[in-house]
């Protein structure tokens, strides 16, 4: 019984994987392309954000920095070394690991409200920082190569490569944290979630396994910064550090399911379709009414259903499928 | 003299931090619960008093009592409604239902009265004083001496009142209270009540002297935050001494390194504060 179940969940991502790798061969138009390419950005994000917010149940309001971070050091490398933006990836990396450790170490310490505090307050420390720092473009931002010097600086004309190496990256995320759940690690993090002074009873380490969870979620964070920055080839204070940034992260693991592996893909599925269609619908105009939608959204899912779609799945599914679609 | 010009603005703005912190730190303290959206409760009371200002006219009394009874009809209505039902729940929970009530607020106010800055109508109150060579802004001087006062009652109705004493001791134990029988749930709507109202009036005494947009919630909640956590944890003396010291930093930092630095130093505060004394001043950690 439980092989069947395990093997139909198998099937179901395997169905899953094939809906992408054809989606954008079905969907040609630059139009739905785009939204395939915003979509598995979106994806990328709230599957990192998971990692900590979902799976840890340490809830960061501010993980804007780390996605900032990821955006702007390799523009950065590029406008003042003329360096390919990918050499700035791994620098990036090392940058917000360092930045979760002034963040997470001493919050860690504390209930769990602080760090969310601390998160909110750093991530707007950093916009503003930047928003001042002539080396980071100050408020106007950052631009990419406009003409690639070889494919090296990842630089298409085309969605379609960019569209690619996104799955791919999602695929390698995705992998990385179905091992992690079901690793040593893993355990230690649902036991920190569950309740932590019974976790630290059974011996787990809870402050370095808050620490790694952050310090492993800032990492895939930040490259989702860097694939943004790559692909757009321009970064500004708000597109990098913005409140919205963060919300969007938080929003969309929430509304799939965090702590789930499939919750925060399927919260990309039906927003960023949504978020297209507001801002199509009502123009320029439309980014406020967004923000207030996702308000919404947010403030019905904490007091309805905290645990998200995949939850509620779990809760009226009939029976038969429910067990067949439990995500692992 | 200018200098202490500077000292004097940034110690009557404090006293306005005081005033709507002391409101976040006493839920903090009492359900153990933090409010994100405070910020824009006090960033409500502004409009509230600009609103009151302009349909009712009258003084800074009629304005200011105003958004103290909007915000708290507003307080315990969010209490009933979203807070009841999370303050037990996951973390998660917790956490999204105030933050996303921020950005519905704040986001409901942009659509509702534009992001464009706005201040109080020009007959309210206005002129300077003269204090032996320091010019104090009759407004400012006003609105600092009304939150000092407003804080101070505050702190009094927790600790020398019955309905203080039946506050404290939800806080203290919910189900020892309910043994006395005081009921939890009323207690707690009246703090929701009391910490709302508190933000609203600072955020009509603030309208007085600073003209705003409704982006301020988030600076002003972010602020809150920094007072609650430099005071200690549910400690209303706590929140006046340090809102009053943060006014003051904010004052001198915007001063020496210039306007737009005021905000990231106090936030710099708060990350050092985490790392050095994350119990506060008068805090037991």
């Amino acid at each position: 019984m439980k092989e069947a179940t395990t093997s139909k969940i198998a099937w179901g991502w395997l169905a899953l994987a094939a809906v992408f790798l054809v989606y954008p061969l079905v969907f040609q138009s630059a139009f739905f392309r785009d939204i395939g390419v915003l979509l598995l950005l979106a994806a990328i994000s709230a599957s990192a954000w998971n990692i900590v917010g979902g799976y840890a149940g340490q809830v960061s309001v501010g993980h804007g920095m780390f996605f900032g971070v990821g955006a702007y050091v390799p523009l950065m490398v590029f406008t003042h070394l003329g360096w390919p933006p990918l050499l700035g990836v791994p620098i990036a990396i090392v940058v917000v690991l360092v930045l979760s450790v002034i963040v997470g170490m001493p919050t860690f310490r504390l209930q769990g409200h602080y760090f969310s505090m601390a998160t909110l307050a750093v991530a707007e420390l950093i916009r503003l920082l930047v928003g001042t720092w002539d080396f980071a473009g100050a408020a106007i931002g950052l631009s990419g190569p406009a003409i690639p010097r070889g494919w090296w600086d990842l630089t298409f004309t085309s969605e379609l490569p960019y569209y690619y190496i996104f799955l791919g990256v999602l695929a390698t995320l995705l992998l990385v944290t179905w091992q992690v759940q079901r690793s040593r690690f893993g355990y230690y993090m649902r036991a920190v979630k569950a309740g932590e002074r019974a976790a630290k009873s059974l011996g787990v380490p809870v402050r370095r396994t808050k620490l790694f969870a952050l310090m492993l979620s800032a990492a895939f964070t930040s490259i989702a910064g860097s694939l943004y920055a790559i692909k757009t080839g321009f970064v500004d204070p708000e597109s990098g550090f913005g409140i919205l940034v963060s919300v969007q992260m938080l929003i969309i693991a929430a509304l799939g399911g965090a702590g789930t592996l499939i919750g925060p893909l399927i919260g990309a599925i039906i927003l960023i379709p949504l978020q297209t269609a507001t801002n199509t619908w009502f123009g320029g105009g439309g980014s406020g009414l967004t923000y207030i939608l996702y308000g919404g959204i947010i403030v019905l899912l904490a007091r309805f259903e905290p645990g998200g779609l995949v939850e509620l799945w779990n809760t009226y599914a009939p029976r038969r499928w429910r067990s067949g679609s439990h995500a692992p | 003299m200018l200098l202490l010009q500077v000292i004097v603005g940034g110690l009557l703005l404090g006293a306005i931090y005081a005033l709507f912190s002391s409101g976040l730190t006493l839920i903090w303290g009492m359900m153990n619960f933090i409010n994100f959206a405070h910020g824009e409760f006090v960033m409500l009371g502004m409009y509230a008093a600009l609103l009151a200002a302009i349909w009712l006219g009258g003084g800074p009394a009629v304005f200011g009592f105003a958004s103290l009874l909007a915000l708290f009809v507003l307080g315990v209505i969010i209490y009933i409604s979203l807070i009841r039902h999370v303050m037990r729940g996951p973390m998660l929970a917790q956490i999204l239902s105030t933050f996303g009530l921020a950005l519905l607020l704040r986001y409901t106010a942009f659509w509702l009265f534009s992001a464009n800055v706005v201040s109080m109508p020009e007959t309210v109150l206005s002129g300077n004083l003269n204090i032996g060579g320091i010019l104090v802004s009759v407004p400012q001087l006003i609105a600092g001496v009304i939150a000092a006062a407003l804080t101070i009652a505050m702190h009094l109705l927790l600790t020398r009142t019955t309905i203080g004493s039946k506050l404290l001791a939800v806080a203290e134990d919910r189900n020892a209270a309910m043994l006395m029988g005081i009921r939890p749930d009323g207690m707690q709507a009246l703090a929701w009540g009391l910490s709302a109202g508190s933000a609203g009036i600072a955020g009509a005494l603030m309208a007085m002297s600073y003209p705003w947009s409704p982006s301020v919630g988030e600076t002003f909640g972010l602020t809150a935050f920094v007072v609650v956590t430099f005071g200690g944890f549910g400690s209303v003396p706590g929140a006046m001494y340090a809102g009053l010291i943060i006014g003051l930093i904010q004052a001198l930092s915007a001063y020496y390194l210039g306007p737009i630095y005021k905000d990231v130093v106090v936030y710099a505060l708060f990350v050092a504060l985490l790392w050095l004394r994350p119990q506060g001043l008068m805090g037991k950690a």
